[in-house]
């Protein structure tokens, strides 16, 4: 597979399911930086649960001006329950048809088990990443590292 | 490897003798089941190390997910302003799936501390300041769940069973000191 797309490279712009009737495209979101979070699947195991961090310290994120996306290769329908039932506060996009696709153009899908790394992206507000970060698949990064990212943006 | 920026201060709630050699430190959220669950097993890691270790806690409440967490927190704060931060805080995750108003009131008895007042400070959010400023340090260290326990200030990224944790103290305990 290729290597995660480091910092200083410009992000694959993309348009993806945000809900089962609307789309979204990264470059609708230019002029403020943005948090692309690419994780696994959806309806992983509750506490330890990566989107349930973020979706608790959304507000140091917003501190930031940083619009937050969760991305992974479930539909939209069941993105939908995942964050009904978790009471996300955050967009979830649906990275289902092709499959993957904006996982592989950012060199962070997992041909042999069909899902994305678990791996994190800060895109500055011209649409260049900043920062980027591939987490051992089983460990969930934690927020650190992106409010170290969000901070080291020129203002 | 994510470390611990806030080092463990005489304003920390901890456990054991300050000159151990290993710190463990939990953030952990009273609600939180996993908490629950490590909540004997991290009194079995302490009995096992005795001297040898010191056993702070810190709040992490995950306050979208569990409403009662956030309450909870700063009621093993209000009880620890009056120095019985330890016995709410094992009381608390002994009665976990009765967290609420009616349990803190009445743990705050069982303890001799007053549940009137106890309720005004949760109305008044005395002590959420401290719980906020737990969780903030916690997430600049690299908090990704709970409980996340941290051993001499690097976050343990394996299981939290009993020798999980105490495979990783020995560790630490056998590494060479700089």
């Amino acid at each position: 597979m290729s290597d995660i797309l480091p910092a200083g490279t410009p992000a694959p712009d993309f348009t993806l399911p945000v809900t089962p009737d609307q789309k979204l495209s990264l470059s609708e979101l230019r002029g403020k930086p943005v948090i692309l979070a690419f994780y696994p699947a959806d309806w992983s195991p509750v506490c330890g649960d990566q989107m349930g961090l973020y979706n608790e310290i959304l507000p140091e994120f917003e501190k930031h001006g940083a619009e937050l996306l969760g991305i992974s290769v479930d539909g939209a329908w069941c993105h939908v329950a995942f964050a009904e039932a978790r009471s996300y506060r955050f967009p979830l996009l649906a990275d289902f048809e092709p499959k993957g696709e904006v996982a592989r153009a950012y060199g962070v899908y997992r041909s042999a088990d069909g899902m994305s790394e678990r791996a994190l992206f800060v895109i500055d507000k011209d649409g260049k990443i900043a920062w980027s970060y591939l987490s051992p698949i089983g460990v969930n990064p934690g927020a650190d590292g992106i409010l170290d990212a969000l901070e080291s943006l020129p203002k | 490897m994510a470390k611990l920026k806030t080092p463990v201060s005489p304003e920390d709630h901890a456990q054991g003798d300050s000159l151990a050699p290993v710190t463990l430190v939990e953030y952990g959220d009273y609600e939180c089941p996993h908490c629950g669950r490590a909540y004997p097993i991290v009194k079995g890691v302490q009995k096992h190390f005795g001297k040898r270790l010191l056993f702070v806690f810190r709040n992490f409440p995950l306050t979208q997910s569990h409403p009662h967490a956030e309450p909870a927190a700063e009621t093993a704060e209000f009880a620890g302003s009056q120095g019985k931060f330890w016995e709410m805080h094992d009381l608390l995750f002994e009665h976990q799936n009765r967290l609420g108003l009616p349990l803190f009131e009445q743990l705050a008895e069982e303890l001799d501390l007053d549940p009137e007042a106890l309720s005004a400070s949760l109305e008044s959010h005395e002590f959420v300041a401290r719980v906020r400023a737990d969780f903030s340090g916690g997430v600049r260290s690299g908090v990704n769940g709970t409980p996340t326990f941290y051993i001499n200030g690097v976050r343990h990224n394996g299981s939290f069973d009993f020798e999980y944790l105490v495979e990783a103290i020995e560790a630490d305990l056998a590494a060479p000191r700089p």
